[in-house]
C-alpha cells in the first residue's frame, strides 16, 4: 500500500480489504481531518477469480452455471445477461412464453435482492429489528423462489434460447398469494423506513450524488436513478417481455417530489422499485401467452449449433443492483473466445468518492452500503496513525455507526 | 438525456462518417426484437482508426453525453482490440441505442490515449485493459493496477493469448510457490 503524505491536521485509515458494511473484500483509503473525510482511495481485486478466463475452457451451457455462481444474490442475472449475449451473437430467439417467464424469475430476485438490502441498512444503523422483520419478508419470496425453480439461491433456471421450468396454471394461486403478502406487508415496511425520525437523522442529506456526478462516473441502477438519472435497461431497451410490459421510470421524487440523491432518497428508490416488481409479476401472469418454453430444448444440438457460431454479442439486463453487462466473442469454437463480465457494482466504485467526501467515519457502513455494493466477505479494520498501527475491528465500525444513531435518538 | 435530441442508429453512424470519412473503417446497424409485440432494440458496431478515437469520443459526447458501459478486450495475434461499450439516448421508453466502438492496436505499440479526463467513470475500465492486456493508457490520472495483485510479476499480462500470457504461471503452480 502506497501511503500518501499526510499534512499535520489530518491522518490516514484504511478500512478493509474488508468491508465495512456488507462483509467483501474491497479496500478504501481514507484521509481525514478530525472526524471529516477529506479524501478516499478505493483498491479492488481481493475476490478476482479470473471467472472470465475459466469460461475458455468450458462450453457456453457450462458457462451458464459458472455465470450463476459470480453472485451469490443476483444469481440469475449473470446467467440471464450471458445467454442474452449468446443469443444475440447466434441469432437464437426465445419463445414468448419464456420471455414472460424470464421477466417473472427476475422481478423476483429483485424482490430478494432489495429486501435484503434493506435488512442490512437497518442493521448498519442499529436497527435490527427491522433487520429480522424485512428477512422475514425476504424468507416469504425465497420460498417462492424455491416452490417456482426448486431453489432458494442458485436456481439454475435460465437456459440459452428459454428458460427450464414453466409455471403451470396450479401454480398461479400460490404466486398471488404470496404476492398479496407483499403488497399488505409493503405499507408496514414503507412506514418503518421512510416516516421514522431516526432513520431520516441518519439518511438525509448523507452520501450525496449528485445527477451531474451519477452522470459523468456512469453509475448504474438505484444508485444512479436515486440521483434523478433516468436509466434502466428494463424501459430503455426492448428485450425479455419487458417491451410488452407496462413500465415507467422510477426516481425518488415520484414519492416526494424532489431528488437529493442521498441515502434516504436510496431508500425510496428500492422500497418503490419493490412495489414495481410485484406489478411487474402481475402483469407477467395476467399476459402470458401459451406455448414452448425453450427454442431447442436438445442440449446437443443446441450445442452443435452454437459451435459454428462465428461473432460478436452483448446482453445487458437490469439486475437488482443495475445494469448488467456481458460482452461475448465466439471463434467457431466450442469455448468462446472472449468472455466479459461487467457486474453493477463495477460502476457503482468511483461514484462512492464523492459520496463519502465530507462525511463522518460513523457514517461510512451505512453510505458505503447504500450502494449495495457486490463484492465478497471480510472482518478486519486497521488504522495508521503516527506510525503506529492499530486495529478497528468490523464490529467497532459498527459500534460506532449505532453509538451515532444513538446519539441522534437523544 | 431526455432533455438532449434523441439520435436514431442511422444519424448517429452518418454523423460519424461525415466528420471522420475513411478513418471509421466499418460501422454496421443489428436489431434484435423481444417480447410478444416485437420491439426492437438496436445496436451499433463500430470499427475506428486509433489515431481518431478520443476525437470520436469527444464528437459522441458533442452529440450526447453517453453513458459508458465497459471497455472489453481482445487478443487478436499482431493487434489488441478494445471494444467501448457505450449507450445512448437512455431516459426515454425504448429508444437506446447500445454502441459499441472498437479500436485495433499494434502490439509492437500498444498505446491509445485516456477518455477518463472527458468521462470520469471510465478510470476503473481503463486500468482493467492496461493490467490486463498491457495497453499503454497515454495520460491517465492513475495507472496503478486495479484487480491484478501487487506482487503479480510485471510483464505478464492475463488477457493475452502469446508468450506474455499468464501460460507459465497456471500451468506449473508449485514452481510459482517457491
Amino acid at each position: 500500500m502506497k501511503q500518501k503524505t499526510t499534512s499535520k491536521t489530518t491522518y490516514h485509515i484504511p478500512v478493509g480489504p474488508i468491508h465495512p458494511a456488507l462483509k467483501e473484500p474491497v479496500f478504501f483509503e481514507f484521509e481525514l481531518d478530525g472526524e471529516k473525510i477529506v479524501d478516499v482511495d478505493v483498491k479492488l481485486g481481493h475476490v478476482h477469480r479470473a471467472v472470465e478466463w475459466a469460461s475458455r475452457k468450458r462450453n457456453p451451457i457450462q458457462i451458464l452455471y459458472l455465470a450463476e455462481r459470480i453472485c451469490g444474490i443476483c444469481s440469475y442475472c449473470h446467467p440471464a445477461a450471458f445467454g442474452l449475449a449468446i443469443e444475440d451473437a447466434a441469432g437464437i430467439e426465445a419463445p414468448e412464453r419464456a420471455e414472460y417467464l424470464r421477466v417473472i424469475q427476475g422481478e423476483l430476485e429483485r424482490i430478494c435482492s432489495h429486501l435484503l438490502w434493506a435488512g442490512v441498512a437497518a442493521h448498519e444503523i442499529g436497527f435490527d429489528t427491522v433487520l429480522y422483520l424485512t428477512w422475514q419478508v425476504r424468507e416469504k419470496a425465497l420460498d417462492l423462489t424455491e416452490y417456482l425453480t426448486g431453489n432458494r439461491v442458485t436456481k439454475g433456471i435460465f437456459m440459452i434460447g428459454g428458460i427450464r421450468r414453466d409455471i403451470t396454471k396450479d401454480m398461479i394461486p400460490r404466486i398471488q398469494k404470496d404476492l398479496k403478502y407483499f403488497k399488505d406487508i409493503f405499507g408496514k415496511l414503507k412506514k418503518v423506513f421512510l416516516d421514522d425520525k431516526t432513520v431520516k437523522l441518519r439518511s438525509q442529506g448523507a452520501g450525496i450524488l449528485t445527477y451531474d456526478n451519477a452522470l459523468k462516473l456512469c453509475a448504474v441502477g438505484p444508485t444512479t436513478r436515486a440521483s434523478g438519472v433516468k436509466k434502466d435497461v428494463r424501459v430503455d431497451t426492448s428485450y425479455f417481455a419487458y417491451g410488452d410490459l407496462d413500465i415507467d421510470y422510477i426516481t425518488p421524487d415520484v414519492l416526494t417530489g424532489e431528488v437529493n440523491g442521498d441515502v434516504y432518497d436510496r431508500i425510496i428508490q428500492r422500497l418503490l422499485e419493490v412495489k414495481q416488481s410485484i406489478d411487474l409479476i402481475e402483469q407477467c401472469i395476467d399476459k402470458m401467452p401459451s406455448g414452448d418454453i425453450v427454442a431447442e430444448p436438445k442440449l446437443a444440438k443446441l450445442l452443435s449449433q452454437l459451435k459454428k457460431v462465428e461473432g460478436e454479442g452483448i446482453g445487458v439486463h437490469e439486475a437488482p443492483r443495475g445494469e448488467v453487462y456481458h460482452y461475448i466473442k465466439m471463434d467457431g469454437n466450442e469455448a468462446p473466445f472472449t468472455w466479459k463480465v461487467r457486474a453493477p457494482t463495477y460502476n457503482n466504485i468511483l461514484p462512492w468518492i464523492p459520496m463519502l467526501l465530507g462525511e463522518q467515519i460513523a457514517d461510512i457502513p451505512i453510505v458505503a452500503a447504500s450502494t449495495d455494493p457486490c463484492m465478497s466477505c471480510t472482518n478486519r479494520v486497521g488504522i495508521v496513525k503516527d506510525g503506529n498501527k492499530y486495529e478497528l475491528s468490523k464490529e467497532e465500525l459498527h459500534k460506532l455507526s449505532v453509538e451515532k444513531t444513538r446519539r441522534l435518538m437523544k | 438525456m431526455a432533455k438532449e435530441k434523441l439520435l436514431t442508429p442511422e444519424e448517429l453512424v452518418k454523423s460519424f462518417k461525415d466528420e471522420f470519412k475513411t478513418k471509421i473503417i466499418d460501422a454496421k446497424i443489428k436489431e434484435r426484437a423481444a417480447g410478444k409485440k416485437k420491439n426492437v432494440t438496436k445496436s451499433i458496431w463500430m470499427k475506428v482508426n486509433p489515431s481518431v478515437f478520443k476525437d470520436v469520443v469527444k464528437h459522441l459526447i458533442k452529440l450526447q453525453f453517453p453513458h459508458l458501459a465497459v471497455a472489453s478486450g481482445n487478443d487478436l495475434g499482431k493487434t489488441i482490440e478494445i471494444i467501448y461499450h457505450f449507450t445512448v439516448n437512455f431516459g426515454t421508453r425504448m429508444k437506446v441505442i447500445n454502441l459499441c466502438i472498437s479500436v485495433e492496436v499494434p502490439k509492437t505499440k500498444p498505446e491509445l490515449e485516456t477518455i477518463s479526463d472527458i468521462i470520469p467513470g471510465a478510470l476503473i475500465t481503463e486500468r482493467e485493459k492496461a493490467e490486463m492486456l498491457g495497453v499503454k493508457i497515454k495520460g491517465i490520472p492513475d495507472d496503478r493496477r486495479c484487480f491484478v495483485p501487487e506482487d503479480f510479476p510485471e510483464g505478464v499480462y492475463p488477457w493475452r493469448r502469446d508468450k506474455t500470457g499468464p501460460e507459465k504461471y497456471y500451468k506449473n503452480l508449485h514452481e510459482v510457490k517457491k
